[in-house]
């Protein structure tokens, strides 16, 4: 096959640019430490969300904390809130703590996204979702529904407040581990 | 001789199968302007915000299935026609259109149905607001689910014409190399029926029978992943015609010649090997996928830019090749002897322009890392609104300009508003686009009827937001009056009566470098078909196993209609 030498340097190019990008991809996933949503949240009947009977802690969604540096935050999305995090329940987590938020729906695809992060995850029925972040700047950030879930869709938000670590009360249930 | 002096059948088909294209781009238009002026707050008296997500259906449904899919059925059954010299066999051709004519009636009706109060139909609502991904468990009217998969069905019979064609020519040239045009085409359509099993399956096996309440829950997990099997390669199938116009038309546009006729082969083989096993990764910010698997998707994602890569220097070479056959010279200057004055080509190159810019916010997406910022929001939008809203939607209105007189025997209309019409376009997507992106970035959400929130406001780090949704309903406008544009000069062209000599001609000049200097290898089909498939096992194969080993209902949702 007659391929001109002009092709032959673009596509040397081409290749070199696309290695690349896997290379800062990978690295950016494996090598700077930002966790993705996998499978590890496991699976659950979404019914049983709805109904709040999965021996779990989204029969009683809120904060958990698991140890000084540690919080889960089991959070229930549904037609058209969060629980917690809508309107004068907001999530209130406390700053440079590891938090994992875990979501699930309660009915619909919902989706998870608090602004000016990358925490963002869809929220699929039957499916559990981890996603554990740190926040470094205390303050109030957005939570947005992004996924299409029905007719009150735009009504659904929320809002994370972040407290500096030493101002933040824990008043959930002692040590879930 | 004209196409339709010489292929009268065939031209009467493409000819049916363009009207439904731009009916169906007239209703998309009119309710995008809805949308982009509803959701900056800029005007909301057209609908409530509750029936916005009906008009989204519509939207996505009418452009991103039904124009590009009837759009695409004309242009391949012209491109095989033009290059094989035969009519398409006519009964698998008519038959085809009429079940994807039907399907296409059959799905709008279901939508339109939302806004029309819900009647009862068949003891259900009639109501579709699932938007074009539709995902369950959100559930529309049976009706809807069956017009889409006889829009798939429909299509896999345009394929077989095109085949069959196939067949016919090389029983009387056995040794003779697929016209480059045919090759392309046969080439879409393989990746097409290897793509559309995915989202066959979920209509046909579970939406359909769950909609109609024979099985009472469906795995949304599995639906989606369904859904996006075919979801990504879909883009392919409406890029890959873009293509085949810029490789074998636009040159001849600018005056010139193909550059390679071997490697305008190389790249479409790897687009049907390359484009299916990419998915996941539409689904990096999904839990229940393994994230080794969202990494091979991530990988085959970029490899999937090297064709795309490869396209634009033989676009750029052959159209600079052009130039230069007309005494340009100059490393830029070529640029301004090339012809801007005929809308074909300057709608072509303004939408490969686009595609450029497109390109970059994609490999953005791509990033399996970066995505978790945009995933969702207004960017996305702002991204495909480059892509098939303008790379393709902005070739096929150009290339219109260049057929419908070859389809018609009629001279073009309103040549003056034909020129002015892709650099409308050009510039309502530039303003409606760059401003999705900057909204994605602060991240507002897509699909979103009222973006703004009792608990919060947006703040964003380039431009008040206020701003972003002005350039957006400005954008918008502009856009819908380019399709308007459009439509009154097809409109006036079609009315119009015959007379005169056309100024276009179907005619295709030979390459520079011809297929025979490509390996015969290339156009084994039964090589890459298979090589495909294995691909697919590879990215699809355990996941799919692992969300079906549990049962492929479990863990199920029941439905909730919309
Ligand atoms: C008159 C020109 C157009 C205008 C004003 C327009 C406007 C819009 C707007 C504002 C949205 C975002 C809605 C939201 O997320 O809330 C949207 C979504 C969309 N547009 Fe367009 N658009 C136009 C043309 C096109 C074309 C030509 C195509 C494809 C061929 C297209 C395909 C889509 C799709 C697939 C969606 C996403 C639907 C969804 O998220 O379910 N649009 N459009
Ligand atoms: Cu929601
Ligand atoms: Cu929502």
């Amino acid at each position: 096959m007659q391929v001109h030498s002009f092709e032959k340097v673009w596509l040397g190019a081409a290749l070199l640019l696309i290695v690349g990008f896997i290379a800062t991809v990978t690295y950016g996933t494996a090598g700077a430490g930002v966790k993705m949503v996998d499978d590890s949240g496991g699976e659950i009947d979404p019914e049983a969300v709805k109904s709040g009977d999965t021996g779990t802690g989204f029969d009683d969604p809120g904060v958990v904390r698991q140890n000084d540096s540690h919080y889960v935050v089991y959070v229930v999305a549904q037609q058209f809130q969060f629980v917690p995090g809508s309107g004068d329940n907001p999530i209130r987590i406390p700053a440079d703590t590891r938090v994992t938020f875990r979501v699930t729906s309660a009915d619909v695809m919902h989706g998870f996204s608090i602004t000016e992060t990358n925490i963002n995850t869809m929220v699929i029925p039957g499916q559990v979702a981890d996603i554990t972040a740190k926040f470094d700047e205390p303050g109030t950030y957005g939570l947005v529904c992004h996924e299409y879930c029905g007719a009150g869709h735009h009504a659904m938000g929320g809002s994370v407040e972040v407290v500096p670590k030493s101002e933040y009360e824990y008043n959930g249930t002692e040590v879930q581990n | 001789m004209v196409f339709v002096d010489s292929y009268p059948k065939t031209s009467k088909l493409v000819r049916r199968q363009f009207i439904v294209a731009f009916v169906a781009l007239g209703i998309g238009a009119l309710f995008g302007i809805v949308q982009a002026l509803h959701r900056t707050g800029v005007f909301r008296g057209f609908v409530s915000s509750a029936d916005y997500y009906t008009i989204l259906t519509g939207h996505g449904v009418l452009l991103a299935l039904v124009f590009t899919t009837f759009f695409i059925a004309g242009l391949f059954g012209w491109a095989v026609t033009n290059s094989l010299e035969r009519e398409l066999p006519q009964a698998v051709a008519w038959w085809s259109f009429r079940l994807m004519l039907f399907g296409s009636v059959l799905a709008t009706v279901a939508i339109l149905g939302g806004v029309l109060g819900a009647p009862t139909v068949l003891g259900q609502d009639l109501s579709a607001d699932v938007l074009f991904t539709f995902y369950a468990p959100l559930q529309a009217h049976p009706l809807f689910y069956v017009g889409a998969a006889l829009l798939i069905v429909g299509s896999w019979g345009a394929g077989l014409a095109y085949f069959k064609s196939l067949w016919e020519w090389r029983a009387e040239n056995p040794d003779e190399r697929i016209p480059l045009q045919t090759f392309m085409v046969v080439t879409t359509m393989l990746m097409w029926y290897i793509s559309t099993i995915g989202v066959a399956v979920e209509v046909v096996v579970f939406l359909i029978p769950w909609s109609l309440g024979l099985i009472d829950q469906v795995d949304p997990l599995l639906t989606r992943t369904l859904f996006w099997y075919f979801g990504h390669p879909v883009v392919y199938f409406w890029l890959m015609p873009a293509y085949l116009v810029w490789y074998t038309i636009l040159p001849k546009l600018a005056g010139g010649r193909l550059f390679s006729d071997p490697l305008a082969r190389v790249v479409f083989v790897l687009f049907l090997l390359l484009s299916t096993p990419v998915g996941f990764h539409h689904q990096y910010v999904d839990p229940g996928i393994p994230a080794g698997f969202k990494t091979i998707a991530m990988t085959n994602t970029m490899f999937l830019l090297l064709p795309s890569l490869l396209t634009a220097f033989t676009v750029v070479a052959s159209v600079e090749h052009g130039a230069r056959q007309h005494g340009a010279t100059g490393y830029v200057s070529w640029l301004r002897e090339l012809p801007w004055d005929k809308p074909a080509f300057t709608g072509c190159m303004l939408a490969g322009l686009m595609f450029a810019a497109g390109g970059f916010s994609g490999m953005i997406n791509a990033g399996m890392n970066i995505n978790y910022l945009i995933h969702n929001t207004l960017w996305v939008p702002g991204h495909f609104h480059l892509t098939v809203g303008t790379a393709f939607a902005l070739t096929a209105m150009a290339i219109s300009y260049w057929l419908v007189p070859q389809l018609t025997g009629k001279r073009l209309r309103r040549r003056s508003v034909a020129v002015a019409q892709p650099y409308v376009w050009f510039i309502g997507m530039a303003l409606m686009s760059n401003a999705m992106h900057r909204a994605g970035l602060a991240g507002i959400p897509r699909r979103t009827a009222e973006p703004t929130y009792d608990e919060f406001a947006f703040q964003s780090a380039t431009g008040s937001v206020g701003e972003m949704r002005l350039q957006i309903a400005i954008g918008g406008t502009l856009l819908f009056v380019g399709a308007a544009m459009f439509l009154f000069v097809m409109a006036e062209t079609w009315l119009a009566h015959r007379g005169g000599t056309l100024s276009v001609n179907s005619a295709i000049p030979e390459p520079l470098s011809g297929p025979e200097h490509s390996p015969r290898l290339l156009d084994n089909y039964k090589l890459w078909t298979a090589i495909a498939l294995a691909l697919i096992v590879i990215a699809y194969g355990p996941p799919l196993v692992s969300m079906v080993a549990d049962g492929i209902t479990t863990p199920g949702s029941p439905p909730f209609p919309v």
